[in-house]
C-alpha cells in the first residue's frame, strides 16, 4: 500500500469509523502512522462491535461467578456445568444491521455466527433460539423483513441440523427502520474436553479451516479498496455476508472430530473483523504474538490485497492453533470432511501481530495496542423529560380487524379479542413451523408448548430448559425496572417447566450511546441487569452489545435481550400451557397488575414513562415455589406466566392450547390487590402465574409458601372472566381465530 | 437386526436414525464413500441436506459410492428405508417411483401429522395394519411427492402406496395425499415424515415411528 500524506490518511481513518483522537492515539501507540493494512485492522478491532468502547466500563459489575460456571465472559461462549461431567455452553449475539439490509442472509449468517461461537468451545450445538423485533406489522417493509429473517433462520438452522426450539417476536414502530435479529445457540460438551481460544506454544502453527476467503463483508474497509483501485467501480462490494450452512455443517463435524482426537491446542471462530479479530484475540488471551502470511490463505479471488484478506468477513471459517507435527493429521481429517485447511502462520514470542505476504512484512502491530489499548469512553447520560417515542391509537383499527375475521365481540370482549390478535401476543406458529424444532431427538417442549423450551440431556441424566426474553417497550418506559422485569420474565418461564436457572447470557440492543438519552437507557439497564442477577444469584456467563441501532427517525426501544438456561430433572414431566377439563384455575404469586407499558396502553396510544417497582425477592420466592411444585410433580396440569396482554390473555392462551374453556371471577384478586377490573383483566407486570390442576395440587402449591388465589375452573367452550364492573366472554373458536391471525397477515 | 445408516456430508438426522434403530436392534453409521454393506441387514438413508442440496434435492447424493452399494443391496432384496432427504435420494436413484417437488406453500414446514397406512404389505410396514393411524412429524421444504396420474393409478393397483396423510393434513400438496411409497418388490420404502422422531412417547408424545423400524425383523423372522 502506498504511503499517503497525513490528510489522505486522515480521511481514510474517518471513513473507516475512527475519530481523529483515536487515530492520533494509534500513531502514538505504534510510534508512526499506520499503513493501510494496519489502519484497516485498527479500525475493526477498535470498533464498537469489537472493543465495546461505550459499554466496557458499565459491564464490569455484572456478577460472573457461580459454582456451576465453567466458562464466563471473554471466551467464545459461556458455559455452566451439568451432572456427570457435562457442560452446556450458550451465547446470544445480534445480527441487526445486516438483517435490516438483507434479512435472509443477515439472519442466516447471524445463526451461522452464533453456532461457530458455541462449537469453537468444543460443544456440539443442540439448540437455537431467536429474538426478533420489527416495525408495525401493517408496514410492508416490516413484513418483508420478518418473512426474510424467519426464512433465513430456518434455512441455516434446518440445513445444519440444529433445532430451533424457541424464541420471541415483537412488532413495534421504533424498530421500523432498524430491525433486531438476535440468535442464541446452546451446545453440549464434556466439561474437561472444552477448549479455550488463547493461543499458546511458540512455533505452533495457525491453521485456517473452512471456507475460502473472499471479498464479502469487507464493510467500511472497502474505502481502502477504492483508494487503491484506478477506477472506483469495483469498490461497491456487497457488505452483507453470504451464508453456506453446508460448509458449516462439515466444519462442525470436522472441528468436533479434531477435538475428540486431541489435535487442537486452541480454537477460535472467525466472526466480525475476520482474521484480524480472531488472530488478535487469540494472541492477546495467550500473551503471545502471531505471524500470518496472507499468501497462504486460500482465496476465492486471487488478486486480494493483504488488508482485504485480514478484514474479510467470509463465513464458515475457524482458526486453530496446532502443534507442528500434528498439522498433517489435522489437514487429513479436514480433507475427509471435504473442508479446506491451510497452515497460514505461527505463534511467536514477539508480542506482535505480523502480517506477511510471501514472507515480506506488510504490517506489524503490538497485540497490546491492537486489542488491549482500544479506548473506553465514559457516557454522558441524561434522563429525558418525557416519553420520546411516538404514540398511535390503533385499538379501533385492531377491533375492526376482529370483525373482519368474523369474530363478533363488543366492549371488553372486543378488547380481549384485539389483544389476542395483536401480533405481539398472537401465536407465532407462522414463523416457528418454518423451523426444524425436533432434529437431535432432545426436544421435549418445543415452540409454544410450554413457557420455556425443554431439551432432554440423557447423557447427564437431566434435562435443560431455556427461554429468551426482552420487552423493549417496557424498558423504554423505565430502563431500570423494565430490564429487571425482562430477567424475571425469563426466569418465570423456566419456573413454569420446573427448571432452576443456572446462567444468563445477554444481548444489549440500544441506539447511539453518544446521545445522552440512549446513554441513560444503557446505564440504567446495565445497572438493573447487575442488580437483578445479583439478587437472583444468577451468573452472567456471556454477552454481546449492539449499539447505534437508530436512524434519522430516532433510536430503537432500548432492548436488552436475555437468554437463561436452567436445569430440571425430567423432560417428560413438564405440564405445558394447555388447560385440561374440570380443573381449578388459580393465580399464583405477588402479581400486581398495572396498565403502565402494557399492550393495551400501547394500542390506545397512551404510552408514557414509568413502571411500578417490584420486590425481586418476593417474585423470586414465588417462582421458586412454582418451580418446586412443577418439578416435584405436585399434580399441576398447566402452568403459564402472566405476560403480554395480562391475565385475560394468559387464560385465553391456555384455553386455546387445551381446546378447553374457562370460567373465572377475579373479584378475590381485585379485593386483594385493590385494582380496577380493567387492570385486573389486562394489566401487566412480573410475578404472576396462572396454574390449573386438581384442588390437591393447588393446596400442595400453597403449602410451599406462595400466595394462591383461586379464580375459576376449566371446561366448556367459552372463556368468561368476570372482573368487578368489567367482564369478558369469548368462545374458544373466536379466541383461537384471533390468536391464530398472524398467518392471515403474512399471506 | 443390524441397521446401517448412511452419512453424507450435510446429513442432519443420521444420529437420530441410529438412536431409533438402536431401540429395536443394532445400528452403525455408513460413511458416504464406503461401499461395504456386508455387515448390515437393512439400510436407512436418513434426512438432512446431503451435500448441501443446493442442486435439486438428492440429485448429488445418488452418485455417492455408498448409493451404488445400496442399489445393489436393494436389488438383492435387502430392506432399504429412505426418510425425507433419503426418500428424495432414493427417487433420484430410481429405486422408488415419483419425484419430490417444493412444497405447495413454498415454505419449510415442521409439524406433527397423522398418517394412514394404505398398504402394509411391504417389508417396512409389516408391523402395522392397513387403515392404522400413525402420528409422525414432517419437516421439509421439498416434500410434495408427484407422479403422473397413470403412474399413480398403477402404483395404487400394485399396492405400492404405503402411507397417506390423514384427511385435511397434507402439509405439502403431494399427489393424492401420498406420504410414502414402496418399490414393486416391497423391500424399499421412502417417506417424507420422520419415524425416527416418533420413538419416545414420554418425550415427544408418539412412539408410532417404532412400528416402521420394527417391521424388517418381522419380515425376515
Amino acid at each position: 500500500m502506498s504511503t499517503k500524506g497525513k490528510h489522505d490518511e486522515q480521511s481514510a481513518h474517518r471513513q473507516l469509523g475512527l475519530t481523529d483522537p483515536e487515530f492520533d492515539a494509534i500513531c502514538d501507540l505504534i510510534g508512526r502512522e499506520p499503513n493501510g493494512v494496519e489502519l484497516a485492522m485498527f479500525s475493526l478491532l477498535w470498533s464498537e462491535h469489537c472493543a465495546y468502547k461505550h459499554s466496557r466500563k458499565l459491564l464490569g459489575n455484572l456478577p460472573v461467578e457461580g459454582e456451576r460456571v465453567v466458562m464466563g465472559p471473554g471466551e467464545n461462549a459461556g458455559a455452566v456445568s451439568l451432572p456427570g461431567g457435562w457442560a452446556v455452553a450458550f451465547k446470544v449475539e445480534s445480527h441487526n444491521h445486516p438483517s435490516a439490509v438483507e434479512p435472509f442472509q443477515g439472519a442466516a449468517t447471524g445463526v451461522g455466527g452464533i453456532l461457530r461461537d458455541v462449537f469453537a468451545l468444543g460443544a456440539r450445538p443442540i439448540a437455537l433460539l431467536d429474538s426478533l423485533r420489527f416495525g408495525d406489522i401493517d408496514s410492508e417493509r416490516s413484513r418483508f423483513l420478518f418473512e426474510g429473517a424467519v426464512s433465513g433462520i430456518g434455512h441455516y438452522g434446518n440445513s445444519i441440523g440444529v433445532p430451533t426450539v424457541g424464541g420471541e417476536v415483537y412488532f413495534e414502530a421504533p424498530y421500523e427502520q432498524n430491525c433486531l435479529v438476535n440468535a442464541m445457540c446452546i451446545g453440549l460438551a464434556r466439561s474437561d474436553e472444552m477448549i479455550r481460544s488463547a493461543a499458546a506454544g511458540t512455533g505452533n502453527a495457525l491453521v485456517l479451516m473452512g471456507a475460502a476467503t473472499g471479498r464479502d463483508g469487507i464493510g467500511g474497509a472497502s474505502v481502502l479498496a477504492s483508494a487503491e483501485l484506478e477506477s472506483g467501480d469495483d469498490a461497491k462490494r456487497p457488505t452483507v455476508q453470504i451464508g453456506d450452512p453446508f460448509e458449516e455443517s462439515k466444519l462442525v463435524e470436522c472441528c468436533l472430530e479434531l477435538l475428540a482426537a486431541d489435535l487442537l491446542v486452541s480454537l477460535q471462530d472467525l466472526g466480525a473483523a475476520g482474521l484480524t479479530s480472531s488472530a488478535g484475540e487469540m494472541a492477546s488471551k495467550g500473551g503471545v504474538g502471531v505471524d500470518i502470511d496472507v499468501a497462504k490463505v486460500p482465496l476465492r479471488e486471487a488478486d486480494m490485497e493483504p488488508f482485504e484478506v485480514m478484514v474479510s468477513e467470509s463465513q464458515e471459517r475457524m482458526l486453530a492453533v496446532v502443534e507442528p507435527d500434528q498439522v498433517d493429521q489435522v489437514i487429513e481429517i479436514c480433507q475427509r470432511w471435504q473442508t479446506s485447511a491451510a497452515a497460514i502462520g505461527e505463534v511467536t514470542d514477539s508480542g506482535t501481530v505480523r502480517i506477511l505476504r510471501d514472507g515480506e512484512v506488510v504490517g506489524e502491530i503490538a497485540v497490546e495496542a491492537l486489542v488491549d489499548e482500544a479506548p473506553a469512553y465514559d457516557l454522558d447520560p441524561a434522563e429525558p423529560g418525557e416519553w420520546i417515542y411516538g404514540n398511535e391509537n390503533s385499538l379501533d383499527r385492531r377491533i375492526g380487524e376482529i370483525a373482519g375475521l368474523g369474530v363478533d365481540a363488543a366492549e371488553d370482549s372486543a378488547i380481549l379479542a384485539a389483544l389476542l390478535a395483536s401480533p405481539n401476543i398472537a401465536s407465532k406458529r407462522w414463523a416457528f413451523e418454518q423451523y426444524d424444532s425436533i432434529v437431535g431427538s432432545r426436544t421435549g417442549s418445543g415452540p409454544e408448548a410450554a413457557d420455556a423450551a425443554v431439551l432432554d440431556i440423557p447423557e447427564a441424566g437431566v434435562a435443560i430448559a431455556t427461554a429468551i426474553d426482552g420487552n423493549g417497550r417496557r424498558v423504554a418506559c423505565d430502563p431500570y425496572r423494565g430490564t429487571i422485569e425482562g430477567v424475571l420474565e425469563c426466569t418465570a418461564n423456566l419456573a413454569c417447566v420446573g427448571a432452576n436457572p443456572l446462567g444468563l447470557t445477554n444481548c444489549l440492543n440500544f441506539g447511539n450511546p453518544e446521545k445522552p438519552t440512549v446513554a441513560w437507557q444503557l446505564t440504567k439497564s446495565v445497572e438493573a441487569l447487575t442488580d437483578v442477577c445479583k439478587a437472583l444469584d444468577l451468573p452472567v456467563v456471556g454477552g454481546n452489545v449492539s449499539l447505534y441501532n437508530e436512524t434519522a427517525d430516532g433510536p430503537i426501544y432500548p432492548t436488552p435481550v436475555v437468554g437463561v438456561v436452567g436445569e430440571l430433572a425430567d423432560a417428560t414431566r413438564v405440564p405445558g400451557q394447555a388447560f385440561e377439563p374440570a380443573q381449578t384455575i388459580a393465580l399464583v404469586g405477588p402479581f400486581a397488575p398495572s396498565l403502565a407499558g402494557s399492550e393495551l396502553v400501547k394500542l390506545r396510544g397512551e404510552l408514557d414513562q414509568g413502571l411500578p417497582g417490584v420486590e425481586i425477592s418476593e417474585i423470586a420466592a414465588a417462582q421458586g415455589a412454582v418451580r418446586d411444585s412443577v418439578s416435584s410433580a405436585d399434580g399441576l396440569t398447566a402452568c403459564h406466566d402472566i405476560s403480554d396482554g395480562g391475565l385475560a390473555c394468559a387464560i385465553a392462551e391456555m384455553a386455546i392450547a387445551g381446546e378447553t374453556g374457562a370460567e373465572c371471577d377475579l373479584d378475590g384478586m381485585i379485593d386483594a390487590r385493590g385494582c380496577s377490573g380493567e387492570t385486573a383483566l389486562f394489566g401487566e407486570g412480573p410475578g404472576g402465574f396462572i396454574v390449573a390442576g386438581p384442588d390437591a395440587a393447588l393446596e400442595a402449591l400453597a403449602s410451599r409458601g406462595v400466595e394462591v388465589i383461586r379464580i375459576g375452573s376449566t371446561g366448556g367452550t367459552l372463556i368468561t372472566i368476570a372482573a368487578a364492573e368489567r367482564s369478558v366472554a369469548l368462545s374458544l373458536a373466536d379466541a383461537a381465530t384471533c390468536w391464530r391471525s398472524l398467518e392471515g397477515r403474512m399471506e | 437386526m443390524r441397521f446401517g445408516v448412511l452419512q453424507f456430508p450435510g446429513s442432519c438426522d443420521e444420529r437420530d436414525a441410529i438412536a431409533a434403530c438402536g431401540r429395536v436392534g443394532e445400528a452403525e453409521m455408513i460413511w458416504h464413500e464406503s461401499t461395504d454393506l456386508s455387515g448390515v441387514d437393512a439400510v436407512v438413508v436418513p434426512g438432512g441436506f446431503s451435500y448441501g442440496d443446493y442442486l435439486r434435492v438428492g440429485a448429488i447424493a445418488r452418485f455417492a459410492p455408498a448409493m451404488e452399494a445400496v442399489t445393489r443391496f436393494a436389488a438383492d432384496g435387502g430392506p432399504v428405508l429412505g426418510i425425507c432427504n433419503g426418500f428424495q435420494v432414493l427417487c433420484e436413484a430410481g429405486l422408488l417411483p415419483g419425484a419430490l417437488l417444493p412444497n405447495e406453500g413454498r415454505k419449510f414446514l415442521c409439524r406433527q401429522v397423522d398418517l394412514e397406512v394404505v398398504s402394509a404389505d411391504s417389508v417396512w410396514l409389516g408391523a402395522t395394519e392397513p387403515g392404522q393411524t400413525l402420528s409422525i412429524p414432517v419437516k421439509h421444504a421439498n416434500g410434495r411427492w408427484f407422479a403422473p396420474d397413470q403412474t399413480v393409478d398403477a402404483l395404487e393397483e400394485a399396492g405400492q402406496i404405503a402411507l397417506r396423510y390423514a384427511a385435511g393434513q397434507n402439509p405439502n400438496g403431494s399427489t393424492r395425499d401420498i406420504a410414502g411409497v414402496t418399490n414393486e418388490a416391497g423391500n424399499v420404502m421412502g417417506l417424507m415424515p420422520h419415524p425416527e422422531h416418533a420413538v419416545d412417547a414420554a418425550l415427544t408424545g408418539s412412539a408410532d415411528g417404532l412400528e416402521i423400524f420394527r417391521s424388517p425383523a418381522l419380515a425376515t423372522a
